[in-house]
């Protein structure tokens, strides 16, 4: 067992973990936050998506001692209050979930298009989201909701 | 996953240094192929060698008409990098094109060259534009590196340190990708070089990288596109799978290779 430091939605965090430690599972397990779903287990999925320094990366796919000192943000981390993110509240407008389980992935995978690519076209989305996959929408909403938040991020910045 | 140790050494030097004292010590940079492997047990390494944050290996600059890009250059850094698009706008595609956006902020061109998988699009780019391996014994080039599926001609305790890429006239890569996995099925790096040469490198094969050296002197004699569904490609290259047999997958090679030529022209 190990004592990694993480800091994770700006808070200074420390899990006591094998050095085997996925993310993912420091995230879910030792800190509770289950916003961030584990899907697949085999780096297809992408609902374990969280930023890492600022970038999107699957937390199934990377130890928790290699994040250690880098900056997370997971799902927990995006609305302010009960006021939601401009994205999470575009995937709420334009129904952009049925089951919801690929959703805090899709969402923080969502921010870092906006955050590469301002107000990206629908093509740009949907190449950018083959880390994604979602088995009910048929992904037309989850577009929608990713382009309209990309511009509520906008008018907001 | 067994359990394993970690260590995030501040130097190169200290890095080696691990490796020789642990034969059963692994590398990891950007582990986006390594962690699936660990995760399904197929790997049970003492402990890994984080280099993911070596500044030694963190670089993009131009070398006389070429360009370096240091082994910890993550996918997405070399698809974004200025040096990159402006000198070999093809290896920025094929960057910009491997895996999803997640794995490309991870995986790293020294990683993705020193596993080898025989679907893995780098290979197939350095391969074809003759680039060199730098590694923190030696240099060597790809001809001499790649040895096979999984396998290169680095020794144990030789960390892969960066790749030069002489300028070419111009190139294009082009990938077909399986419809499941979006993994390369088959990968054409088609190039012209500098010396006019062509140089046409393919993955996906399934027995590693390799060069089609009849449509390259074909090519080279100055015949057309067309006339390559005559040029003889090796069977031997090709091993077939459930995804689609060795002939297929040589079929494809040949559309593929068209469609990057015609693209370059």
């Amino acid at each position: 067992m190990s004592r990694i430091e993480l800091r994770v939605n700006g808070r200074n965090v420390e899990v006591e973990a094998d050095g085997r430690t996925l993310l993912t599972h420091a995230l879910r397990d030792h800190l509770r936050l289950t916003g961030t779903h584990i899907g697949c287990d085999t780096s297809q999925c992408g609902s374990c998506t969280v930023h890492v320094d600022g970038k999107a990366v699957k937390s199934c796919t990377i130890l928790a001692v290699q994040a250690a000192g880098c900056d997370i943000l997971t799902i927990e981390g995006l609305a302010s209050g009960r006021e939601l993110h401009p994205m999470q509240a575009a995937f709420n407008d334009f129904h952009g979930l049925q089951c919801g389980f690929c959703t805090p992935g899709m969402i923080m995978m969502a921010i870092d298009i906006v955050n590469r690519h301002g107000r990206p076209d629908e093509a740009t989305v949907r190449a950018e989201l083959e880390g994604n996959l979602c088995r009910c929408t048929g992904y037309h909403n989850i577009i929608k909701a990713v382009c309209a938040g990309a511009e509520r991020m906008g008018e907001m910045a | 996953m067994y359990d394993l140790g970690y260590s995030r050494p501040a130097t190169l030097a200290k890095a080696l240094e691990l490796l020789q004292q642990d034969d059963l010590a692994q590398l990891v940079s950007g582990g986006q192929t390594l962690m699936p492997v660990l995760r399904a047990r197929l790997a049970a390494p003492s402990q890994l060698v984080d280099i993911a944050r070596l500044d030694d290996l963190r670089q993009i600059c131009t070398i006389g008409a070429g360009i370096e890009i240091g082994a910890g250059m993550t996918h997405a850094e070399v698809a974004a990098s200025p040096v990159v698009r402006a000198h070999l706008p093809a290896l920025a595609a094929l960057a910009g094109g491997i895996g999803d956006a997640q794995i490309r902020h991870r995986g790293t061109i020294g990683g993705s060259i020193a596993n080898n998988d025989p679907a893995a699009c780098y290979p197939s780019a350095v391969l074809a534009l003759g680039a060199r391996v730098q590694t923190n014994l030696r240099m060597l080039d790809a001809e001499a590196f790649f040895a096979g599926m999984f396998a290169t001609a680095l020794e144990p305790g030789e960390i892969v340190t960066a790749v030069h890429f002489p300028a070419c006239a111009v190139a294009c890569y082009l990938k077909f990708r399986n419809p499941a996995s979006r993994f390369a099925l088959v990968g054409v790096f088609a190039a012209r070089l500098a010396s006019d040469e062509h140089r046409i490198a393919i993955i996906g094969g399934g027995n590693g990288v390799f060069r089609w050296h009849e449509a390259e002197r074909h090519l080279d004699r100055g015949a057309g596109v067309d006339g390559l569904d005559t040029v003889p490609l090796d069977l031997a290259n090709f091993t077939g799978d459930i995804h689609g047999s060795a002939d297929y997958r040589r079929h494809v090679a040949k559309v593929i290779t068209r469609r990057a030529l015609t693209q370059m022209a």
